[in-house]
């Protein structure tokens, strides 16, 4: 009774997996797949799941046009900029958080963690005005800086968790030998928060990499442009070519997917234990 | 002088972000509080200071309680969606029922969903979505669409339309986090609860939800603030429209500010959005707090 009792339920939930990965899972494929046909069949009715005439001509197309490769070139500049810069900064405001006490910790702590409740669209008006005033409108530096916003608080805040958890006996040893505090910050902690830094660098790179909003206001000609600003702009420019947009979706796709599925593990520690610890 | 210097060593490490984010955040966020209290902002050279016209302005516009009434419909149901499928996804990756490598494939497929920035998601679901796409095939099978639906122009579902498509792509992160958390549960509580006789649903109530409380709480006040802010895949996907049945608080910002350059107003109305996401982090950062401690 017990063991037909179980195994309906395992079938019941071996279902259910299968339902949940349909949901999830199907938009991506529909998008692969859309991606290897021509506009006419796209458009099919009823659909073509297998049976259409495949070819790569989408993505031929897409990399052979410059001004979408510029996109990429773009994308991939500004985030690789922003993990460095970030990694930089946040990793020595980890260490002030995590080895000392000073005045004002508490305060600037707290505006570091509500920097998440700050919805972009308030910032950005006044980045507008800022913006042209420092400068840097339609720069790499204008969408480096803004993102930098955004993505140092989650650094600095998982970093400061990480060293937190390293004993300072080995800090303290190198003090006493006359070592400085940078010397601490960078040849000791660092290599041993490798797998930290890894975690944080590609939430960074996401961030920045899937970034829309800031990228549409604060750039202005199309070789400024980023891979989602890119994807949209094809939506008017071409009055849809879907096979190609989808091309393009998927190779801008590409570089989170890669990171995800090489260091996923690091990934999803670091995620939920950032959703724990805020 | 040594002291001095053994007391500034911190903030010499936190010199660059305390620089950044003055600039980017203290003042910018002073700077829209000055917005809303002038006349024509940005736009004009010398504006002069209106008081508080912008802001009766903008709580008599019927726009804007359109746009909070969609925000709230958008914000509730997203939230409310987001918890149950992150959860009952979470469940079904951590159920004994399943092989190792089975769950590990199960869980990148599951997670997919939030990996492509806003722009492929609104491109990829308006091709679905398309009249005669592939939702309209898939659905007429079961006779919830006809070959024509228009899921993002029809006035009385684009809002749904939007909302469903949030919900798909946000979510992955309820379930990352309660997944950690259901792995955290120590084995015992379940055993010590079955030899009482109790049954899953007892248990899931009495030592599932008490347990990841905290973790149910941080998660949807993140997410409550993150679908507030929500804008790139509804603009991309309805623009608002069709007569701003779609236009949520962030859409109605973004069009006062960008599209008509009102800037003042535009501020005003941030203003207001800034204050509830801020009464909302209040709460999140008393929770995390209380969580440490």
């Amino acid at each position: 009774m017990v063991g037909r009792h179980k195994r309906s339920t395992k079938v019941i939930v071996s279902i259910l997996l299968v339902l949940g990965g349909v949901f999830a899972g199907f938009p991506v494929l529909w998008m692969f797949i859309s991606s290897l046909k021509s506009n006419t069949e796209i458009f099919a009715w009823p659909p073509k799941f297998i049976d259409a005439g495949f070819s790569l001509n989408n993505y031929i197309a897409v990399l052979r046009d410059s001004e979408k490769i510029r996109f990429f070139i773009n994308s991939y500049t500004i985030s690789g900029l922003v993990v460095l810069f970030t990694l930089f900064i946040g990793i020595m405001a980890a260490y002030a958080f995590s080895r000392f006490d000073f005045p004002f910790k508490e305060i600037i702590n707290t505006i570091i963690v509500s920097v998440q409740a700050i919805p972009p669209i308030v910032l950005l008006i006044p980045y507008m005005s800022l913006i042209v005033t420092l400068r840097i409108f339609n720069t790499y530096f204008a969408l480096l800086l803004t993102y930098m916003v955004f993505t140092l608080p989650y650094c600095i805040l998982m970093m400061t968790g990480y060293f937190n958890t390293i004993s300072t006996t080995l800090d303290e040893a190198v003090l006493i030998d006359g070592g400085s505090r940078w010397r601490v910050c960078w040849r000791i902690l660092v290599p041993i928060s490798i797998p930290g830094i890894i975690s944080v660098g590609m939430y960074t790179f996401m961030q920045a990499w899937n970034e829309y909003l800031f990228a549409l206001i604060l750039t202005k000609t199309n070789d400024m442009r980023t891979v989602p600003v890119g994807i949209n702009l094809l939506m008017g420019q071409h009055t849809y070519d879907w096979g190609q947009m989808m091309a393009m979706s998927c190779l801008g796709s590409l570089p989170v997917l890669i990171l995800f599925i090489f260091f996923q593990k690091y990934f999803i520690a670091g995620m939920s234990s950032g959703a724990i610890k805020g | 002088m040594r002291k001095v210097k053994k007391a500034a060593t911190p903030y010499l490490f936190l010199a660059p972000t305390i620089i950044l984010m003055v600039v980017l955040l203290v003042i910018p966020i002073c700077m829209i509080f000055q917005y809303s209290f002038l006349n024509n902002a940005i736009v004009e050279k010398n504006p002069e200071i209106v008081g508080f016209k912008n802001y009766s302005k903008i709580l008599g516009d019927k726009a804007f309680w359109n746009a909070v009434r969609n925000t709230i419909f958008f914000v509730l149901v997203s939230v409310v969606a987001h918890m149950g499928l992150g959860m009952g996804f979470a469940m079904l990756l951590n159920s004994s029922y399943f092989a190792r490598r089975t769950k590990t494939i199960a869980r990148v497929i599951y997670v997919l969903p939030w990996m492509f920035t806003a722009s492929v998601i609104a491109i990829l679901w308006k091709l679905m979505l398309q009249p005669q796409g592939i939702i309209d095939y898939l659905l007429s099978f079961v006779h919830l669409a006809t070959k024509d639906s228009e899921w993002l122009s029809d006035r009385s579902i684009a809002l749904y339309t939007i909302t469903f498509v949030n919900i798909w792509c946000g979510y992955p992160f309820y379930m990352i986090s309660l997944l950690a958390g259901l792995q955290g549960i120590s084995g015992d509580l379940y055993e010590c609860s079955a030899l009482d006789g109790a049954d899953s649903l007892q248990q899931f109530l009495h030592i599932t939800i008490p347990q990841l409380k905290p973790i149910i709480i941080s998660i949807s006040m993140l997410d409550f603030v993150w679908s507030i802010q929500s804008f790139a895949v509804i603009w991309m996907l309805t623009g608002g429209g069709p007569a701003k049945t779609t236009e949520t608080l962030s859409i109605y910002i973004y069009k006062f500010a960008f599209n008509s350059s009102k800037y003042a107003l535009a501020s005003a109305a941030s203003v207001i959005v800034l204050i509830i996401c801020i009464i909302v982090a209040i709460f999140y950062v008393r929770q995390q707090k209380k969580a440490r401690d």
